[in-house]
């Protein structure tokens, strides 16, 4: 590199370029107040980044002091007390763990903890998979569901041929920046259509039928994030003809396997047809929602590949990727997983604990609408009960947004989405009179 | 089938980093099998496995795999020696590539103080929710007193930034990004040579990185001139990797006159320490000691970047506990700087693990348990002593041509770099089965006492007979 520029060249101009790049530009209000402590500072040209959107509304909600307040912001599940919530089943796991005198914390091998990879693999694709059987899927254990997609987006900017990848409009607000990290080019596929609160398929047919062959394209394998609108199994068969005839690499992100519908197996279909065809993909499984293991970080990257030698190579090359990153992954999690997986009494349990989770959510959908129609709020909420998962898109407006915020202390982001696993039958009554407020006062 | 996967590594053109040490460990690894196995169904095991290997089945036209130009790649160099060692059925073997802690009996260890921790952490049934995603608050604070001191003017003036990373390796990681990103074109120096990973990291971050003359072979110890012309030559601003203690490979750290000068030289030009604390406590014995040249350089009022790691020290190995800390010239620049961390972590992992980070919060947060603690690390610190103690006098006693085996008391920590070549390691594995690097250098943590004597034996002849 040039040696001709001196340290405060290169930190001039990475300043100039940092406020030129409009994927770094700092939100509006964000100043890089230069005091005169920094002076002699290498890092007097680091401005502070705008807090992460999701994240900032639990660090707003925290600094709330009033007794009504409500958090409808981050995906993590509550209890009808409002609690967070760890699995009895989970519990037993730790508990088993802990009193094993014969457990270590040796490091993990790169690719993680190995019967962990292969249950997980078994529990997305079924447990008689053909593909499975046939050694075509490697399976690598990465940091949850984001740690998955980072992995797979390195490795597919290293060695796949196109490097692009179509997001749905909109998706989780981390992905897009997931992606451009690891080094592809994101694009967009309409997805989510305001009018009807519902999926826009003929716009998705349309955008990926025009993409570039090869493109890998992000597909949410079910309960959307944050529109919780999904194909249906025959808009899905449509979608995966299409994929296949224009070879577009899925590239399926699995958050929500068990906890949209209740059904493990019928949360994975979207996933299944398309191995079904012999086709490859990737996939990003996260245990943080359906397990309650968030803060455990467990999840896995599976390539469904076309050959068991492909697969090796793969796994070759993800390793290759790991190293550098954190070396191998942390064992606690995924110890947990295989503990509840591998036991037929505690895979049980563990159905009818994500089951009774997912019930609820359904349960406060419901309620919500319900009581909306109690209220004779205007206009047509029926979205809430058709859409699935965790989150609903309610179609408020930031305006709104803002306004429920500041009168009754509801905070969810921006783009109205809510989080469905924080409300309870005790708070449900607020919401729905936030909601008709925001409705009838603010436009 | 190991046969058949060797095939396909050779013929791999786009090969991703030839590391050097693989091409010797070729004709003993069994390219990938490890992990292959992990794929395998319940029913048949490596017998299914060796019928599709090797051959690669193309279809003709239509359904070839999108993958199907990908090479198979080397396996990492570290962990083929382990690999090999098991594949070894002789008595007499011995470990010696292991870069984790084993007790007297060779087995792996678990610090009570962590059972007792893990314990307390299941009686209070804490929830797991996630970490905010610089992580867990009483972890960092924790963490970074642990390093600086808990009233060092640093700590008491908010000037650190902070956030757990996933142990050594996430927390270089991290570091790099921020490198990338901040000071592009800035280069990192590392030593040479330096942990085989460290240039995998910066490789991948997109850092560059060039070399600093670090282990002089002629004395089997630091080549301090070099080290210091070499940094001195580095262009003004440049990144300097530094580790904490306990050099790896080497096992040889500067003195503390040495570390005086290091930080004079970067002082002069402008240049960004950059430590790499992996076995704080772990090397002495005491926390303090182990921490001192990370704290002269912080006592000068330098900016500095510190990369922690308690896989060593706690024997959290697999639960990835580490932290990147950024001390800077005021607390707004932390600030800043901690939350451009954040943007970092967030598209790499999101938040970080919780486990790890709340073993090491209640060990150090509870005077008892921290007491316990440094017990435990003096005792592993003083086995891997009393085994270059013996290590030595049995080399004294049996080698009668008058070298100096004292670099082994001298050198510190884990490793030690016994002066050896490549030829000279291999004899030390063909003849003696004894499992090391080829740079000769070997984890005193998979030796015992009981096995010393076997090892001088070992380490005469490969030293004298083979060259």
């Amino acid at each position: 590199m040039s040696s001709s520029s001196s340290p405060s060249d290169r930190r001039l101009s990475a300043l100039a370029r940092h406020l030129s790049s409009p994927a770094e530009s700092p939100v509006a209000g964000v100043s890089a107040s230069i005091t005169s402590s920094d002076v002699g500072s290498v890092f007097s040209h680091v401005v502070r980044a705008p807090e992460d959107p999701i994240l900032g509304v639990t660090v707003a909600y925290n600094k709330d002091p009033s007794p009504v307040k409500l958090n409808l912001g981050v995906g993590a599940y509550r209890t009808e007390e409002g609690k967070p919530l760890v699995l009895n089943v989970v519990r037993k796991a730790e508990q088993q763990l802990v009193n094993d005198r014969s457990r270590v914390k040796e490091y993990l091998p790169i690719v993680g903890l190995a019967e962990f990879n292969k249950l997980s693999a078994k529990l997305i694709f079924g447990a008689d998979s053909p593909a499975i059987q046939s050694n075509r899927v490697t399976t690598v254990q990465c940091l949850s569901g984001t740690g998955s997609l980072r992995v797979g987006g390195e490795f597919l900017a290293r060695h796949y041929h196109q490097q692009i990848i179509y997001i749905p409009l909109p998706t989780w607000g981390n992905h897009p920046k997931v992606f451009t990290l690891a080094g592809l080019s994101v694009k967009t596929y309409r997805y989510y259509d305001p009018a009807t609160r519902g999926l826009d398929f003929k716009g998705l047919m349309e955008d990926l039928g025009s993409a570039p062959s090869g493109a890998v394209v992000l597909l949410h394998a079910c309960a959307h994030n944050p529109t919780g609108v999904d194909p249906s199994l025959q808009q899905w068969e449509q979608i995966r003809q299409l994929m296949r005839s224009k070879k577009l690499l899925p590239f399926f992100d699995s958050a929500y396997q068990g906890f949209a519908s209740g059904s493990l197996d019928k949360d994975a279909q979207s996933v299944r047809i398309f191995v079904a065809d012999g086709g490859e993909c990737l996939v990003a499984q996260s245990y943080a929602k359906n397990m309650g293991l968030y803060g455990e970080r467990v999840g896995a990257l599976s390539i469904v590949c076309k050959t068991a030698d492909v697969a090796g190579k793969v796994e070759s090359q993800l390793k290759l990727v790991i190293r550098p990153m954190y070396s191998n992954p942390p064992i606690h999690g995924a110890s947990i997983v295989a503990a509840i997986l591998r036991d037929r009494n505690l895979y049980n349990e563990w159905t009818i604990e994500l089951k009774a989770m997912a019930d609820r959510i359904i349960s406060m959908r419901h309620q919500l609408s319900d009581a909306l129609r109690a209220r004779g709020t205007p206009g047509d909420w029926s979205h809430i009960i058709k859409q699935i998962g965790m989150f609903t898109f309610t179609g408020l407006n930031a305006k709104q947004v803002a306004f429920m915020t500041k009168e009754y202390h509801i905070y969810m982001t921006a783009d109205g989405r809510i989080s469905m696993a924080g409300l309870s039958s005790r708070t449900v009554p607020h919401l729905a009179d936030a909601i008709h407020a925001a409705v009838t006062r603010v436009v | 089938m190991a046969s058949s996967m060797l095939s396909l590594a050779s013929a791999s053109a786009s090969a991703s980093p030839s590391l050097s040490l693989h091409d010797n460990l070729k004709g003993r690894v069994k390219l990938g099998s490890v992990n292959f196995i992990s794929c395998l169904p319940d029913k048949t095991s490596s017998s299914a496995k060796a019928k599709p290997s090797g051959r690669i089945s193309m279809t003709v036209g239509v359904n070839v795999s999108r993958f199907e130009g990908i090479a198979m790649a080397p396996p990492d160099p570290i962990l083929g020696v382990s690999e090999a060692f098991r594949a070894d059925t002789n008595e007499k073997k011995l470990n010696l590539g292991v870069g984790a802690y084993r007790t007297e009996e060779l087995q792996p260890y678990v610090l009570k103080v962590v059972k007792k921790a893990e314990n307390l952490m299941l009686e209070r049934g804490e929830n797991k929710e996630y970490l905010p995603i610089e992580g867990l608050a009483a972890f960092n604070k924790a963490t970074a007193e642990l390093l600086l001191g808990a009233d060092n003017p640093v700590m008491k003036e908010g000037r650190i930034a902070t956030v757990q990373g996933l142990s050594g390796t996430g927390s270089l990681r991290l570091a790099s990004a921020l490198i990338e990103r901040y000071f592009p074109g800035a280069k990192v120096l590392i030593s040479s040579p330096t942990w085989g990973n460290h240039k995998n990291i910066f490789n991948d971050a997109r850092v560059p990185w060039s070399e600093y003359r670090y282990y002089d072979p002629k004395t089997v110890g630091l080549d301090f001139e070099g080290m210091v012309a070499d940094v001195k030559a580095a262009p003004e601003g440049s990144f300097i990797l530094l580790h904490g203690c306990a050099h790896n490979p080497t096992g040889i750290d500067p003195t503390p006159e040495q570390w005086e000068k290091i930080a004079d030289v970067i002082q002069e030009k402008n240049h960004i320490p950059f430590f790499d604390v992996a076995y704080q406590g772990f090397a002495s014995g005491s926390l303090d000691q182990d921490a001192a040249s990370v704290r002269l350089f912080a006592a000068r009022g330098m900016e500095i970047l510190v990369a922690q790691s308690y896989s060593k020290n706690l024997g959290l190995y697999a639960e990835r506990i580490g932290a990147i800390n950024v001390v800077c010239s005021s607390a707004d620049a932390a600030a800043r700087v901690k939350s451009q961390l954040k943007r970092l972590a967030r598209p790499m992992y999101s938040n970080p693990p919780v486990h790890g980070a709340r073993i090491v919060a209640n060990v150090v947060g509870d005077p008892a348990l921290f007491g316990e603690w440094k017990a435990e690390m003096e005792l592993m610190a003083g086995r891997i002593k009393n085994v270059r103690q013996k290590l030595y006098d049995s080399l004294m006693a049996k080698d009668k041509s008058g070298k100096d085996w004292s670099f082994i008391l001298k050198q510190i920590g884990m490793f030690s770099f016994t002066g050896l070549n490549k030829a000279q390691s291999e004899n030390m594995t063909n003849k003696w089965h004894v499992y090391m690097t080829k740079d000769g250098r070997i984890s005193l943590a998979g030796l015992s006492l009981a096995k010393c004597e076997y090892l001088a034996d070992a380490i005469i002849d490969s030293y004298h007979n083979v060259s």
